[in-house]
């Protein structure tokens, strides 16, 4: 392979094809493009050595890794590869330069994110995802959109802003801006980048940003910001705070908190939005318990997440698509008419729930292993809770309300093909990593044999009586549950209504602020503006008077005026040589 | 190439090469004031030129040489200095030369098409001797190592650039005006520059400038040097069109032909400049001038208030010419503020500014002859559209604009930059920022001019696809990819130019 080519980072070539995208405005060339983009990027990934510094570049005295692939970086990088694959298929029937553009970038620029070795490269892909994932809520043009496109993009900003403050603040210290391991959180350096992560990673009470824009996103819009972000924050936490002990309650809060939203929740993408906080608390859980078994279920589990998160979003997306609304009080019954998405978005949640023989279950039952093991009982009955939990409200309430329930009524036609095919790539990926390795290397072993600690993710067994009649019982207890609330009637109806969560206090009182802030400027604003425009404009004729072909400076009469102009400079001269030579 | 040239050069030009730059053109003068057509006396003053600028190459290589000490003396007739007059070239008036010979050379060949058309047909050989006198005048100001002879060789471009100005009457009759206060002012200050001069030699009883150099320092204190000092830098500076003393400039500059426009701002000041340096720094020394006469004191303030005050003058102007006219003042007052500095640092600075505008001037006074000859208006407003119609020509006057802004990669961004460095060493953080300011009026009535031509349409939609003939296209293009060339790779003008400096200063040559 060309020198060139191994030092080029996957995800430069999708920020660089995403560019081009952005100006050719040729249809099916740009879409070409964008899925041709991430086969190359896989493919280049899949031949370059692993611990190696590919490319470097020094910049100011500080040396930059702009292309190193470790087994951690590894897997981040083929998911984020293989979501960008699947959305440039979901996104064929669409024809928005800007979204094809944007998306593709969004993606380049979290793998090239995952592969850079240190934090100022980081930071500079870090914030690209900010700004190119904008558009993604921008492109559903709407009001709502747009506002929430806004206070996504200030949420994103300021996340980058820590992020710098904290590289600073360790460049300054240390001397260095290699990618480490943070122990203490009590460095103000450290704890400025771990808060930073935190916003992207949406911990609890940083995450209304998530819910409050995926859902408002366009179609494919959403589909592409379930699979970056979050999960690049989730990989820089297990890159640089392996084992941090906060990240052992903030994860196990994370999974919990977000299930009684969820539930109450009527849309059904934001419901999706809050399942998806929940399953990046499993893995920042794991993150924090640190072990190898921990750490290997965390990546796990985010892969596992990339694809069956996708492919719900996916099938809500061909929902809002052919319906208008994901709404679960309008919705029902589509499975007549969409049946293919129908069994799709099935295989998306009984995933999630982490029913055995799909992916989640291989992934998760690591995660609840290690905190089994590391002796985290309470953390131990919480994710367990959660995990009921997400069958609640991913497995169950979404399929349930969407496609059968009580029928809405609506006939519509089956999503396009396309966006069937990038469905069942999807859940194809889903059942592929969670069955059985029957063949040996195939099966669940595949995705344990990329992990970063190999040894040990090979010799775990998660098809152990124990494991499987653990998560049975729960599964079935929890539909149980289900069906009898639902006979009863006990369980929450389907309302329309937006359910406040923590965010009223931007959304209320930040926008009360805000208007009465506005009324005030209202009225001091035009008296200001006219003070300023009072004094800019008389200083202009004041010049204008000065120097303009009628002015001051032009008039008399020139000879003249020029002559004693003359003189007087040379009484000047004389003048100065008089006094300082004498 | 120099290399090369001297080379292959025969010996008697290699000898005779300082008096042999002047007189051709000299002597090529009155005898075109003979010929019948205009196309023959306009291919002998391209000739003239041409064979001019061989001469300058020449002598700037045998003074870049090591073995010529760094300057050439040449005694006319064999009569010895300090009795005789002498031609004395260094790195200063080498470079001087090698600019006023090339900016003439480029003048002539873009001339004919615009000299047919603006002046009359019967005036057209006398309009070349004219400027042939002109041109060798400057090229004598810029070679002669004698007080007196510079004065002489200055009263013959002035008296020639007042025809010039003059002959501009036929496309408009304010020229006649113009060229009157021009011979006004001008011969005031010839005057005073012969008047400082009398009394040089009354102190020192010499009229050659290394020799009064040489006596100077025996006479300090001498009220006669410090009158003649005076009379001597308020002649030149009026010359120079130094602030507040450049009035006839406007005037002159907009309403003479486009050619001798351009011709005029490329040289005619940074000639008379080049004599208040040579007087400033190299007959009277440095140390007199900027701490016992404190001409700092004088200097740096009016470098200042050319920078402004013609700046904004510059902003409110209508006539594209004469916007660039009070440009081009304050563009000296750039120079006069890296001279008042009175470091080698400030004057190489202030001399590289004078090499670059040289260029930018030359090259937006060409594009405007292009369009006089085309479109005949100079006003902003018959500029307006002319992005379409004439795409090279206004190409061309946006990379020389960008230039005379000091946008980087472009030469006038270099020269600032060197001014920047010499201020800031001296400690005149202040006057970086008025620099800057200045820079920011530039952005104003260069964008004027711009936004004109690219962004508005056509006030006359009639306007045809129209470019300038190719004997202009050619030598504005040299100028601006100059431009562009010289804003990225300074060796070659700011090497000029920090010998030029070093020769002033009277130092080894530094590099």
């Amino acid at each position: 392979m060309p020198a060139f080519l191994t030092a080029l980072n996957p995800g430069w070539l999708l920020i660089l094809a995403g560019v081009v995208a952005i100006f050719l405005p040729m249809r099916r060339a740009r879409q070409g493009i964008a899925i041709a983009a991430p086969l190359i990027g896989i493919a280049l990934l899949a031949m370059a050595d692993q611990n190696v510094n590919h490319l470097t570049a020094s910049v100011m005295g500080m040396d930059l890794v702009l292309y190193r692939v470790d087994g951690l970086s590894f897997v981040f990088g083929l998911a984020f590869l293989i979501a960008a694959l699947l959305n440039a298929i979901y996104a064929w029937h669409t024809d928005d330069r800007v979204q094809d553009g944007m998306a593709l970038a969004y993606g380049g620029a979290a793998v090239a994110a995952a592969f850079c070795g240190d934090l100022m490269t980081l930071f500079i892909f870090w914030e690209i995802t900010a700004v190119t994932s904008v558009f993604m809520v921008l492109g559903a043009g709407t009001r709502a959109s747009y506002f929430a496109s806004m206070r996504y993009l200030g949420v994103q900003i300021l996340s980058g802003v820590l992020l710098l403050a904290g590289i600073a603040y360790v460049y300054k210290d240390t001397g260095g801006i290699s990618l480490k391991v943070f122990e203490n959180l009590a460095e103000p350096g450290a704890l400025l980048i771990f808060i930073a992560f935190g916003i992207k990673a949406a911990f609890p009470f940083l995450h209304n940003w998530l819910q409050d824009s995926y859902p408002k996103a366009s179609v494919v819009g959403a589909v592409v910001l379930s699979a970056f972000t979050t999960k690049l924050a989730v990989y820089a936490c297990a890159r640089m705070f392996p084992g941090q002990d906060a990240l052992i309650w903030i994860g196990a809060i994370m999974t919990c908190f977000p299930v009684f939203f969820a539930v109450l929740e009527n849309d059904l993408r934001k419901v999706l939005a809050y399942s998806t906080n929940n399953q990046i608390g499993f893995m920042i859980c794991a993150i924090g318990v640190g072990t190898p078994l921990a750490l290997n279920g965390a990546v796990a589990h985010a892969f596992a997440d990339i694809m069956f998160k996708g492919l719900l979003f996916m099938s809500m997306g061909a929902v809002l698509y052919r319906t208008g609304t994901t709404k679960a009080s309008e919705l029902g019954g589509l499975y007549r008419s969409m049946p293919w998405t129908t069994v799709f978005c099935l295989v998306g949640a009984v995933s999630i729930s982490a029913m055995p023989l799909f992916s989640a279950f291989v992934t998760k039952s690591m995660i609840l292993s290690a905190v089994a093991h590391a002796g985290l009982p309470i953390i131990w009955l919480m994710l367990m809770f959660a995990s009921a939990g997400v069958l609640e409200h991913s497995g169950i309430k979404i399929p349930y309300f969407a496609f059968f329930g009580h029928d809405s009524g609506r006939r519509v036609k089956e999503a396009p093909f396309n966006m069937l095919l990038a469905m069942g790539m999807a859940a194809f990926i889903c059942i592929a990593i969670g069955i059985p390795a029957i063949v040996p290397g195939l099966g669940y072993e595949w995705l344990y044999n990329l992990l970063p600690y190999r040894e040990e993710a090979m010799s775990y067994q998660p098809f152990t009586f124990e494991h499987i009649l653990t998560q049975m019982q729960l599964l079935v207890l929890a539909t149980f549950a289900f069906v009898v609330l639902k006979r009863f009637g006990l369980y929450p109806p389907e309302k329309p209504g937006t359910i406040l969560d923590t965010d009223w206090a931007y959304r209320k009182v930040g926008f009360g602020m805000a208007k009465w802030l506005g009324t005030v400027w209202g009225k001091v604003g035009p008296a200001m503006t006219a003070v300023f425009f009072g004094i800019t404009g008389r200083a202009y004729n004041r010049i204008e008077a000065a120097f303009s072909p009628r002015g001051e400076l032009a008039r008399g009469g020139l000879t003249g005026a020029m002559a004693i102009w003359t003189a007087a400079l040379l009484g000047l001269v004389l003048l100065l040589a008089f006094v300082t030579v004498g | 190439m120099i290399e090369i040239l001297l080379s292959s050069a025969p010996q008697w030009a290699l000898m005779h090469a300082a008096p042999l730059l002047v007189m051709v053109p000299l002597m090529l003068a009155p005898l075109l004031a003979l010929v019948p057509s205009g196309r023959v006396a306009w291919l002998v003053s391209v000739a003239a030129t041409a064979i001019s600028l061989v001469f300058a190459l020449i002598l700037l290589g045998i003074v870049q040489s090591p073995e010529s000490g760094g300057a050439i003396r040449y005694a006319m007739g064999n009569w010895m200095p300090p009795l005789g007059i002498e031609f004395r070239i260094d790195a200063l008036n080498a470079m001087i030369l090698v600019l006023v010979t090339t900016i003439g050379l480029l003048a002539s060949i873009m001339s004919y098409p615009t000299v047919l058309a603006e002046v009359r047909k019967e005036k057209t050989a006398l309009f070349y001797s004219a400027f042939l006198a002109c041109f060798a005048g400057l090229c004598g100001v810029a070679s002669t190592g004698d007080a007196f002879n510079l004065f002489v060789f200055l009263e013959v471009s002035s008296i020639s650039t007042y025809v010039l100005v003059a002959l501009g009457a036929s496309r408009d009759r304010r020229a006649l005006h113009a060229a009157f206060n021009y011979l006004i002012m001008g011969t005031i200050g010839a005057t005073f520059f012969i008047i400082g001069v009398g009394f040089l030699y009354a102190a020192t009883g010499t009229l050659n400038m290394v020799d009064i150099a040489s006596k100077l320092p025996a006479l300090q204190g001498s009220r006669t040097v410090q009158a003649g000092f005076a009379f001597i830098v308020v002649g030149l500076g009026l010359k120079a069109a130094m602030w507040p003393l450049h009035q006839w400039l406007p005037n002159a500059y907009s309403y003479s032909p486009s050619f001798v426009t351009m011709f005029l701002s490329a040289t005619a000041t940074k000639v008379a400049l080049y004599a208040l340096i040579r007087f400033l720094f190299f007959v009277f020394s440095p140390t007199f001038a900027f701490e016992h006469a404190a001409f700092t004191a004088l200097l740096m303030p009016v470098g200042i208030a050319a920078m402004v005050a013609c700046s904004f003058q510059a902003v409110f102007q209508t006539d594209v010419r004469r916007v660039l006219a009070y440009s081009s003042v304050a563009q000296v007052g750039y120079m006069i503020l890296g001279i008042s500095v009175g470091t080698a640092a400030g004057l190489s600075a202030g001399l590289f500014h004078l090499l670059n505008h040289a260029m930018i001037k030359g090259a937006l006074f060409m594009a405007v002859a292009g369009v006089v000859l085309t479109y005949k208006g100079t006003n902003i407003r018959d500029f307006a559209g002319l992005g379409r119609s004439a795409p090279w020509t206004m190409t061309a006057f946006a990379i020389a604009g960008l230039s005379l802004i000091g946008v980087p990669l472009t030469a006038g961004f270099q020269s600032k930059l060197q001014l920047g460095y010499a201020l800031f060493e001296h400690g005149w953080w202040w006057a970086v920022i008025l620099v800057v300011f200045s820079s920011f009026l530039a952005v104003i009535y260069v964008g004027r001019i711009l936004e004109a031509v690219f962004f508005q349409p056509p006030v006359n939609p009639r306007k045809t696809h129209k470019e300038a003939p190719i004997v202009l296209l050619v030598p504005l293009w040299i100028l601006a990819l100059a431009n562009i060339y010289f804003g990225i790779t300074t060796e070659i003008p700011l090497g000029l130019a920090r010998d030029a400096a070093a020769a002033a200063f009277g130092l080894e040559a530094f590099r």
